[in-house]
């Protein structure tokens, strides 16, 4: 297809409008805001489209656009959606002018060069979940962390250096592996085929010998994705640059930028290294049942909301990479919702534990009690949002992790039975966490006059609480745009294995023949 | 130029620098117009083949950006004379005769056309105290790294007899390996060269000197010193010593590895910006020995790429660096004063955050490009662990890279902070800079092919 196409002009509208803002004048902030405002939502306008026109029936990557970038490498401007990234570059999409909005009054210093971050790292985004070229891929991956890296270090709070440091040079050194693993399957590929390509459609269509050389590189790209996620034990970097991070970055961060972790694993390790995911399969399964226990524990001694919601994310992430790697359709399937659960769930979190820091200026759950005196629409909307966290029947959270398990169950019982005390732990650290907020008596002073939700926080949490009922009654709307697309990816990953049976890996896992998909074994 | 400065004294001299520019631009135009149609003179001595003006290209880029960055700085530091500018001029035919010798000995000549007016500019600062050390220890350790290069000169043709490139080739190319006399003379030219690129271990001179010499020298010696000489030992390895390229790849290996993770474990502990970058440029030309250790056109043509992207750069953060100063009129070279100049400088911080991001590798700038074909061709050529090192150094970089960004953007100044002075030369020079760190990235292909044209002359 040749010329420009609609998700060419998704994903440089705004960067285009970074563009455009850069010639706005610095003491213009009401400009620059606004502008910003319009671009990101003209950018979720134009992607409503994309939902419209994608054929949910067929698994084919559609609005397919091929231009050639450096020909003589075999790096190509290819882009495309299928039904996992169409849901994601919504999110993002839908995100995007939720997080500006919330900054509205939150970030009064050096407003220009806030909202060109913001423009350009949904640019960067938007990329990683439509490039369908290696190289781009990589470009997009890269180019991401550096608008990230100033929001969280120029306007974050009190640790921010560190943690914007701490945030770019784990994600460095696990895409610099990245990279050489690319380079290698490129040349693999190439010598193998004569066709010297990134091209993903024709690399995955490419059956990689099992083996050492399959391994390492699945673990190169793994280790760049889990620390992304992040899986247990890579999450170290996650509670420092949720905390430190700006409200509008939490959400952005928590929201998209952890699901092109899980994105990268759908995307790439499944089709790329088929015999690899099976073999390290039950490795993550039980990496991620452990940060699902691990995650929901640590958040429930938390004193401070932030740090809570951001272990919390630890383990929502958790289920989704359970999902994935069940590699069977019903837990794929929940593990994609799920992705755009958490993002709606914790980004609405996080849009309101910034709503009352900005009343208070504390995050400190002790400063609070009593507060559905004080703000009940606040408190009602907060209970909505920890209800839909935790997975209460009838609101998203709970289509998407019931999926999970009943995925799960089909692999490993035991394992899937660790991960449902997920739940119950999340029931704890969320409602223990909300009656120690909003119920009981008002015991701080500064507590008693604190003013309800205004008509712009109503505007910034409504959009996102009709998704939450949306997808909690009728999750049909999103998830069959994507159960074709799951469909193929499990045929092309089983295809793909080789029949030779190879070695569990050793010990970790608690014995399970792992051969998904194969041995129902209803729970 | 001499001639002109004689010439009854103007209020300034800045016309000087607009010829000397004028010169370097000329040379640049009549590298280009020549492009394709490939000479030889000299009896074979000098080659003006494409490779030649490709570096020809890179080293008049160079030389015009560091004259540009030249005409302001100078006058603020009161070092304004017209043996400035003759004796960069000087030095720019020593790198240009460099990257198109055919022959041992007008290697020899063009290192030493190249490096004595250098030894000169880098104490440019007479008063000043770091200047005396970093034009003494220039001068000793390149005369020492020419004696080096010359003995090895003189084994080579005691073995082989002759000088010329070419006839080095036929002379051993059917012989067996193993030769030690060939072997040695061989190890000497890679100390000389070693010296001159500033690897590891021959790199002890460069953060001396970057820090003490005049920043718009720091900077012709960081891109076009290292242009012509890089140039100059892939021409020497490439095509003289094909035959033992066994030998030369496994040294270049460990040299490569050791000089990039030296470089940037050493530049994360500098607080001085001049310093860092000097050890910055010692781990980039590791990144380049990787070109040569992977060999073949991909590896060549991405030293050449990676030269051309490195100048911008580094000329580009040398320039910037240059055109801050501090409250008291002195160049602004420690880290601390960059606190808060993203608040007070707004387009300086990020033009100058932009040459950093490149340096880091960061696409879609010049720098991942770079890098990314270099790494692709040692993948290609089988060292898939030295990528692996590599790609582990770009990460260690970033630390320190991302640091300066950390005083730019993230931390207020104490006190006064740092002025600019911006003018119009400089302004052009980092406007220019940025432009091409941008293209390389953006639009690579044209450049990528020129590069691969460019080597095709070596390979035959």
């Amino acid at each position: 297809m040749m010329g420009v196409g609609l998700l060419t002009v998704v994903t440089f509208l705004p960067a285009l409008g970074a563009v455009a803002l850069t010639l706005v004048p610095r003491r213009r902030d009401d400009i620059l805001r606004a502008g910003a405002l319009v671009v990101t939502a003209a950018t979720f306008v134009v992607s409503i489209a994309l939902y419209a026109g994608f054929d949910g029936d067929s698994p084919d990557f559609q609005f397919d656009e091929l231009h050639a970038w450096l020909p003589q490498l075999g790096v190509g401007y290819h882009v495309g959606i299928d039904g996992i990234s169409l849901l994601l570059v919504l999110l993002t999409t839908f995100l995007t002018p939720i997080a500006l909005a919330s900054a509205w009054h939150a970030i009064e210093d050096r407003t220009k060069e806030f909202v060109v971050a913001m423009l350009v790292l949904e640019t960067g985004m938007l990329g990683v979940f439509v490039a369908l070229d290696l190289f781009l891929f990589f470009v997009f991956w890269e180019a991401m962390l550096i608008p990230m890296y100033f929001i969280i270090g120029v306007w974050g709070g009190g640790r921010r250096v560190y943690a914007a440091i701490k945030f770019v040079l784990y994600t460095m050194v696990g895409s610099a592996l990245m990279l050489v693993a690319i380079l290698v399957l490129y040349y693999q590929h190439g010598g193998a085929t004569g066709m010297y390509t990134f091209d993903l459609p024709t690399l995955a269509r490419y059956v990689l010998a099992p083996g050492l050389a399959q391994d390492l590189m699945f673990l190169a790209f793994g280790l760049a994705f889990a620390i992304k996620v992040p899986l247990f034990p890579f999450h170290t970097w996650l509670p420092d640059a949720h905390v430190e991070a700006p409200t509008a970055g939490s959400v952005i961060l928590a929201g998209v930028l952890l699901k092109m972790g899980t994105y990268g694993f759908l995307r790439f390790c499944l089709p790329l290294f088929p015999d690899a995911s099976l073999t390290f399969g039950p490795l993550i399964f039980a990496l991620a049942v452990v940060g699902i226990v691990y995650g929901a524990w640590v958040s429930t001694v938390q004193p401070d909301l932030k740090k809570l919601v951001a272990y919390s994310s630890v383990s929502h992430l958790g289920f989704v990479m359970l999902g994935v790697f069940t590699l069977n359709q019903q837990g794929l399937v929940g593990g994609v919702l799920q992705m755009i659960n958490h993002g709606l769930s914790t980004g609405a979190l996080f849009l309101m534990v910034g709503m009352i820091y900005e009343r208070r200026h504390t995050r400190l759950i002790a400063e609070f009690g009593g507060l559905w005196s004080v703000m009940p629409a606040f408190s009602a909307l907060f209970l909505i949002v920890c209800l839909s966290s935790l997975g209460l029947p009838g609101l998203n959270g709970f289509v998407g992790e019931f999926l999970i398990l009943v995925g799960a169950f089909q692999i490993n019982g035991w394992l899937a039975a660790a991960a449902t005390t997920g739940i119950i732990f999340a029931a704890v650290y969320l409602l223990w966490m909300y009656q120690r907020v909003a119920f009981g008596e008002i015991r701080h002073e500064a507590n008693r006059h604190l003013r309800d939700l205004d008509a712009r926080e109503w505007a910034l949490l409504a959009p996102a609480l009709v998704f939450i009922v949306w997808i909690g009654v009728y999750p049909r709307t999103f998830t069959s745009k994507t159960e074709a697309t799951v469909q193929a990816l499990i045929a092309q990953v089983e295809s793909k294995a080789s029949v030779a049976q190879r070695p569990i890996v050793p010990a970790i896992v608690a014995g399970a023949a792992f051969r998904p998909g194969r041995q129902p074994s209803r729970p | 130029m001499l001639v002109l400065d004689l010439l009854p004294p103007r209020r300034t001299k800045e016309h000087l620098g607009g010829v000397a520019l004028a010169g370097v631009v000329a040379a640049l135009l009549a590298s280009i117009a020549q492009w394709g149609r490939g000479a030889r003179g000299f009896r074979d001595m000098v080659v003006l083949d494409d490779y030649a003006l490709f570096l020809h290209v890179v080293i008049c880029y160079a030389a015009a950006l560091a004259v540009l960055l030249s005409i302001d700085y100078l006058r603020r530091n009161g070092i304004e004379s017209g043996e400035y500018y003759a004796l960069v001029l000087l030095s720019t035919s020593g790198m240009l005769l460099l990257a198109s010798a055919g022959d041992l000995l007008i290697v020899f000549l063009g290192i030493e056309l190249m490096s004595l007016p250098l030894y000169v500019l880098a104490g440019l600062f007479k008063t000043r105290l770091p200047a005396g050390e970093a034009s003494l220890k220039y001068f000793l350790l390149g005369v020492f790294a020419t004696t080096f290069l010359l003995y090895g000169t003189a084994l080579i043709f005691g073995t082989t007899g002759a000088t010329n490139l070419a006839r080095i080739a036929a002379a051993t190319a059917g012989r067996a390996s193993g030769d030690a006399l060939l072997t040695l003379g061989l190890g000497l030219l890679l100390v000389g060269f070693g010296f001159k690129i500033s690897s590891v271990p021959f790199h002890m001179w460069a953060p001396d000197v970057y820090q003490g010499a005049p920043t718009s020298i720091t900077a012709l010696i960081a891109t076009g010193s290292k242009a012509a000489a890089f140039g100059a030992l892939l021409r020497v390895l490439m095509v003289a010593l094909k035959s033992a390229q066994a030998d030369w790849t496994v040294l270049l290996w460990a040299i490569a590895a050791v000089t990039m993770t030296a470089g940037n474990v050493v530049a994360i502990a500098q607080s001085n910006l001049k310093r860092m970058l000097a050890y910055s440029s010692i781990a980039h030309v590791g990144y380049m020995l990787i070109g040569l250790v992977a060999g073949g056109v991909p590896g060549a043509g991405a030293i050449l790429y990676y030269l051309l992207a490195y100048t911008f750069t580094t000329a580009g953060a040398f320039g910037a660096i240059l055109m801050a100063e501090r409250a008291d009129g002195e160049e602004a070279v420690e880290v601390q004063d960059y606190a808060g100049l993203a608040r007070r400088h707004p387009v300086l911080a990020a033009t100058l955050a932009l040459y950093l991001l490149s340096l880091v590798g960061i696409p879609p700038l010049a720098g991942f490009m770079a890098k990314f074909a270099l790494f692709g061709a040692a993948v290609r050529a089988g060292h898939v662990w030295l990528t692996v090192v590599a790609v582990l150094n770009s990460a260690i970089a970033a630390y320190y890279y991302l640091r300066v960004i950390v005083y730019m953007y993230m931390r207020d100044a104490e006190g006064a902070g740092t002025r600019v002075a911006p003018t119009f030369a400089g302004g052009l020079a980092l406007a220019i800079a940025a432009i091409g760190i941008v293209l390389l990235g953006v639009a690579p292909a044209p450049f990528v092919d020129l590069a691969q044209a460019a080597v095709a002359p070596l390979m035959r």
